[in-house]
Order: structure tokens, then sequence, then C-alpha cells
């Protein structure tokens, strides 16, 4: 039974690209028709469910990750051009933005310093290990720069880019509620505070409530992924940390 | 056809950014300055070309499955989560809330400071 066609099939799909590839499709495809069907309760936002029914079939079929990684790298190669993309929108705002770009500066630079100084102090609070504070330092922001942060300081560029996703999907659950209750009702200053905390998951999430809000998601996102790139690095070594 | 020039479009910009980054030694990622230069030159056009319009909207618009195989990438760390989960659970959650309500409640306050001030002088 061991030997038959089936095992042969596996071994040999297992080692393509092509079967992590549509898988990943198809997951996600599952996971949007599901939301859609909850009426997009945040808690089922796509990508969490995606990402916990993949771990699991690569568990059961004792998959690595660096196999599933092979064929997925098509999906991840695309953040690239994603990034690029957010031009568009952004321009779209221009004239939004013009009137509000300098309580968003204020916003951007005292968010991107919260995110991180937070982070760091409540891991080491609680006993985090010295790389594990490095690798969670940089988690506010999109997984590319995020992950080259990491490098830069240290930390571990894999598991920064882990902690980036879960970052963007606990901001994406959890950013209107916290909006609801503070009496933030403004699409333009809810977008920026989603983009900051919470990246491209965030915005993702935003563009689902309104273009406006994903628009200026998108601007804070890129702007802080800027910001936090030059700023963390010495930040870290200012207050003696690397 | 026109979808093809969309993202070659795309592609090239974040070309262009990542060799600036290189050759100028710039602190920021190349698809950030892709970005910038982009939003640029539709400033300069004045008009956002249909063939970018929808290519940009089609990666946009699925934005958060291009997290998918970062976020599989937890696996990877298991052990270490098993040991520092808790630490590691409780800085994510505590850290995205605190930026959350920090950057927006910042901003309005900023926004509204600002309005005021011109308001007073208006």
């Amino acid at each position: 039974m061991a030997d038959t066609g089936l095992d042969v099939l596996w071994v040999y799909l297992a080692t393509t690209p092509l079967l992590w590839l549509t898988l990943t499709l198809l997951a996600y495809l599952a996971a949007c028709w599901l939301y859609e069907r909850a009426g997009r309760h945040p808690l089922l936002t796509p990508v969490v469910p995606t990402v916990l029914v993949l771990i699991l079939v690569l568990l059961l079929t004792s998959t690595t990750y660096s196999t599933y990684f092979d064929g997925a790298q098509f999906i991840h190669f695309l953040l690239g051009p994603a990034t690029v993309a957010l031009a568009v929108p952004l321009y779209k705002q221009m004239h939004k933005l013009r009137k509000i770009w300098l309580p968003a500066i204020l916003a951007l630079f005292s968010g991107g310093v919260v995110a991180s100084f937070s982070a760091v102090s409540v891991g080491w609070l609680l006993g985090a290990s010295r790389e594990t504070l490095l690798s969670l330092a940089p988690k506010s922001v999109t997984t590319p720069v995020a992950m080259g942060i990491s490098q830069t300081i240290d930390g571990l560029p894999s598991l920064t880019a882990a902690l980036v996703v879960v970052t963007g999907i606990i901001g994406a659950i959890c950013g209107t509620k916290i909006f609801d209750w503070l009496g933030v009702e403004d699409d333009s200053i809810r977008g920026i505070a989603m983009g900051v905390a919470s990246h491209g998951v965030g915005t993702a999430r935003a563009f689902q409530v309104s273009q406006e809000m994903g628009a200026f998601s998108g601007l804070a996102m890129a702007l802080s992924a800027l910001l936090t790139a030059l700023i963390l690095p010495w930040l870290l070594g200012f207050v003696g940390f690397i | 056809m026109n979808m093809l020039l969309g993202i070659s479009i795309l592609l090239a910009y974040q070309l262009v950014g990542e060799m600036l980054v290189v050759l100028l030694a710039l602190p920021l990622p190349g698809p950030v300055a892709g970005m910038l230069l982009l939003l640029i030159t539709l400033m300069v056009r004045g008009e956002v070309a249909a063939p970018l319009g929808s290519a940009a909207n089609l990666l946009l618009s699925h934005l958060s499955l291009l997290f998918v195989p970062a976020g599989v990438g937890v696996m990877v760390h298991f052990h270490r989560l098993g040991e520092e989960g808790l630490a590691i659970a409780m800085a994510l959650v505590l850290s995205t809330f605190a930026t959350l309500a920090a950057t927006a409640l910042i901003m309005k306050g900023a926004d509204r400071f600002i309005r005021g001030g011109q308001g007073g002088r208006g």
C-alpha cells in the first residue's frame, strides 16, 4: 500500500513549487469565501485561517518550511511591486494629505517610536532573550523592510518576518474596535494609525473599510518603514542595546 | 496586454528604486524608493494611466495574500515560541494596542491644535 502510485505522486508533487503555490492560493480563496460568509468578521481576516491551515498541512505532511517557500516565494516576491503600487491610491488622496501633513508626520514619528519601544520593553520585562528582543524591535514595519532592519541590528530576520505578520493580524483584528473606543472617527486618522501599527496586513483590512482609510494606511506604512529603517538602529544604539 | 503593461511599470519602478538604493547607499528599502519615484511621476503627469491603475488595484486588493508565505514562517520558530511565548505574545499585543492608540490620539490632537490655531488667527 505504501509504495503505490499515490506515494510516487506525493514524492513528485511535494518537491515541485507548483503544489505549495497552488495550495497557498486555494487556501487563501477559501479563507476569503469564509470571510465574506461571516460578514467580514475581523477575526476571520483571510490571512489568519490561511496561515493556520497551511501550517497544519505542512506539519501533517512533515514538509519543511524551506520546501514550502520554494513554491510560495512567487507570492512573497509580489510584496515588492505591491509596495510600489501604493503610490497610486496615495496619489489619489494627495489633496487630502496636503491638509494634514504636519499632524501626520508627528503621528508617524511618535507612533514608530512607541511601536518599537513598547514591544522591546514588554518583552524585556517578561524575560525575553536578547535575540528575541532585537527581532521584536522592527515588528511594526512591512515584511521586507523589517527583515532588513532585523539583519542590521543582529536580530533573526525569519523570526522578525513571522512577528511582523502576527503584529499585522492583531492590528487588523482589533484596530477598528480600538478607534471606536477612542472616538477616532476620521478615516484618514484611522488609516495612518493602522499603517504605523500594522503595515500591509492592517492596510489590507483598511482598504476593506474604505478607499480613504486604505490609502492613508498605505502611506503610513511606507513612511514608517522609511523612518524606522533610518532611526531604529540609531535609537537602539543610543539606549545602549546594540 | 494592458495588465502586462501595468505590472511591467510597477516592476520597472521597483528595479530603478533598488538600483538607486544600492548605487547611492540610501538607508531605505528599494520598493519604498520605487514607490516614492512613482508618486513623483504621477504628480508630474497629473493622472494615473489605466493599465497602471488596474495592475495596482489587482495587487492591493489581495495585499493580505502576499503576507501568507512570511506568516507561515512562524512554524520555524515554534520552539522559541514555546519558551518565550508569553513574553512575545504580550509584547506584540500590548505594543500593537499602544501604537494604534498613541498614533491615532497624537494625530487627532495635533490636527485639532493646528486647526484651532488657524481658526484663532482667522
